[in-house]
């Protein structure tokens, strides 16, 4: 028997080989040369004298934290929340009409149709958005028509209609998804505690804030931190909206926004800091969640030991 | 949240639960015309000529979807047939070979007893949620060295590593693959590969389902690593021709093809997640019960 475990083995190890080779060659080779270049000085002027590679330790960094990097992240923070706090608060109220035992609601579609915005493109999401909120789209011919204004209100000339429009988008995109995630996790909630605080005359207020919300905390936190995680790398709604992000004196330009315009102006030293820095953030975000899967897996385990 | 159920909170119980269930009906039905209402506008304007588009917005329909198709195929510009093609070959490749090797991944670390088992398990739970945006810059430079701009090798091949996949065919194995089986398997003679090819990939099959979708979707909307490394014309995926479409002088164009432009991207996507949408959902619930 245990000389058989033994020879089964290298299987193991041929049949992991395809992804961490992968993961090696396009992933963590391109991420340590992302490093490494961070340190050095290389653009190129007016699109053609190249500057550099020359090694100028953390001049990159320092000018990074000197210049706007402060505005990009504040930027993708303010978008990040103007979606998420509406989204968290209509996935809560859904999730706990959706599994209300008294109320029996019929969700099928409605999970259906919520979740939809989620699969559709998301620069065909912003392209969309940005024909329907145009000078001559159809919400500024309804909102011409009720108000009777004479010129067309410019939603993508101000900061907040700007940001507002993104965080929509935003919000239409992720609410279906969280709803659904949320759900998951109050239908596995013992239905015995519901009906235990039902005959003891607790009202759906209480319950909801006594049982639901302490029971799934820990995917409410799971939920805020891929979220954020989400939300550093928004990219492709703001990117379309703004054109790239120059309108409105660079208000709605987040930070991989920043990052795809030194990268495509091949400022590698610049790009190559604001990378790491990301990767940091991230890092930071990805350690917190891996504690937390850990600690409920922990829990998980106890409780089993414990049944037996 | 209390709102709607502290303003009844006297009358009978019946009578209460019928006004709350009321009010929820109409506040979901509310959401659900909010998250169409994009979709119905861009259906009803790919069917109307420019001219009735910039007059206003009405519901009713115009006759123009045929022309505007047309007007869409043949502009030179946008190449919208040939990045359909592209988007669907790299979209397609990427869902098989993520799913293919995630899940020969998760059952190499599932059913096998080797070293470095759990710490490869640990490390690759650890780069799950790490963006591919922190090393794109070292990616692009490495495929330029290795001639690979303006290919789709790059924006396919890493699929094979998707650790998010992973895990997922990973927690779904612990639920319903009973190394009985594999065993039994070994009994009969057959060889590892074998095994899995012929038998755990189709007990996967949920699963591999369920993930082929959610890879094939991300990978069409990608929009971010394919722009940085494709520049020829036609090479390029749907994302890009919408981006380069809001990017030209925008008020010169045929609204109704601008409109179908972003039609097409969208509609094909739609229909396939309509279809599966069962499937679909309760992949994400299961993606949920972490723990």
């Amino acid at each position: 028997m245990r000389r058989k475990s033994i020879s089964y083995a290298k299987w193991g190890y041929i049949f992991t080989a395809p992804f961490f080779i992968a993961f090696f060659v396009f992933n963590l080779v391109p991420l340590v040369s992302t490093m490494y270049n961070s340190f050095f000085e290389n653009y190129l002027v007016r699109g053609t004298t190249q500057i550099g590679p020359n090694w100028v330790g953390f001049a990159n960094y320092q000018e990074l934290f000197t210049k706007d990097l402060g505005k990009f992240f504040g930027n993708t923070l303010i978008l990040q929340m103007l979606g998420f706090i509406p989204q968290i608060f209509f996935s809560l109220l859904f999730a706990s009409w959706f599994t209300d035992l008294r109320l029996k609601l019929k969700t099928g579609a409605y999970k259906i149709i919520f979740y939809l915005p989620n699969v559709i493109m998301a620069a065909a999401m912003g392209m969309l958005f940005f024909t329907l909120f145009s000078q001559s789209g159809p919400i500024n011919s309804v909102y011409q028509s009720i108000t009777g204004a004479e010129s067309p209100y410019m939603f993508f000339d101000h900061i907040w209609s700007q940001r507002g429009i993104i965080s929509l988008i935003n919000f239409l995109m992720w609410y279906g998804n969280t709803t659904i995630m949320l759900m998951a996790a109050i239908n596995g909630i013992d239905p015995s505690l519901y009906e235990s605080a039902q005959i003891d005359g607790a009202n759906p207020t209480q319950t909801f804030w006594k049982i639901t919300i302490p029971l799934i905390r820990p995917i409410l936190v799971y939920v805020l931190i891929t979220s954020l995680i989400g939300g550093l790398q928004m990219f492709d709604v703001p990117q379309i909206i703004t054109n790239g992000g120059e309108s409105v004196n660079r208000t709605s330009m987040t930070i991989v926004m920043y990052l795809n315009k030194h990268l495509y102006s091949k400022n590698y030293g610049m790009a190559g800091a604001l990378s790491v820095i990301l990767f940091i953030v991230a890092g930071v975000l990805s350690m917190l969640i891996f504690m937390l899967n850990r600690e409920s897996d922990g829990k998980k385990k106890k409780k089993k030991g414990g049944k037996r | 949240m209390a709102a709607p159920i502290d303003a009844v909170g006297v009358k009978s119980n019946s009578q209460q639960l019928l006004v709350r269930r009321i009010v929820c009906y109409v506040v979901l039905t509310f959401f659900a015309i909010l998250s169409l209402f994009p979709f119905i506008m861009l259906i009803i304007n790919m069917t109307k000529p420019s001219g009735d588009i910039n007059k206003g917005f009405s519901l009713v329909p115009g006759s123009f979807f045929w022309k505007n198709f047309k007007t869409v195929v043949n502009n030179k510009d946008w190449k919208m047939l040939s990045s359909l093609r592209n988007s669907l070959i790299i979209s397609g490749l990427t869902a098989f070979l993520s799913t293919y090797f995630s899940a020969l991944t998760a059952y190499a670390i599932h059913v096998y007893d080797f070293k470095l088992r759990k710490p490869m398990f640990t490390f690759i739970l650890m780069i799950m949620m790490v963006p591919t945006q922190v090393s794109a810059l070292g990616f692009v430079k490495l495929m330029r060295s290795f001639g690979l701009l303006d290919s789709f090798i790059p924006l396919i091949v890493p699929a094979i590593a998707a650790p998010a996949t992973f895990f997922f065919m990973k927690q779904y194995m612990e639920s319903s693959l009973p190394l009985d089986i594999v065993e039994a398997a070994r009994i009969d003679g057959s060889g590892e590969f074998r095994t899995f090819n012929s038998l755990i990939l189709p007990i996967l099959k949920p699963a591999i389902a369920v993930q082929a979708i959610f890879t094939f979707v991300s990978s069409w909307n990608n929009y971010f690593i394919p722009a940085l490394l494709l520049s020829d014309k036609d090479k390029r995926t749907l994302p890009i021709v919408i981006a380069l479409i809001r990017s030209a002088d925008y008020a010169k164009f045929d609204m109704g093809a601008v409109y179908m432009a972003i039609g097409i991207s969208i509609i094909p996507v739609a229909i396939v997640y309509l279809i599966l949408s069962k499937f679909i959902i309760r992949g994400i619930a299961l993606g949920a019960v972490k723990g």
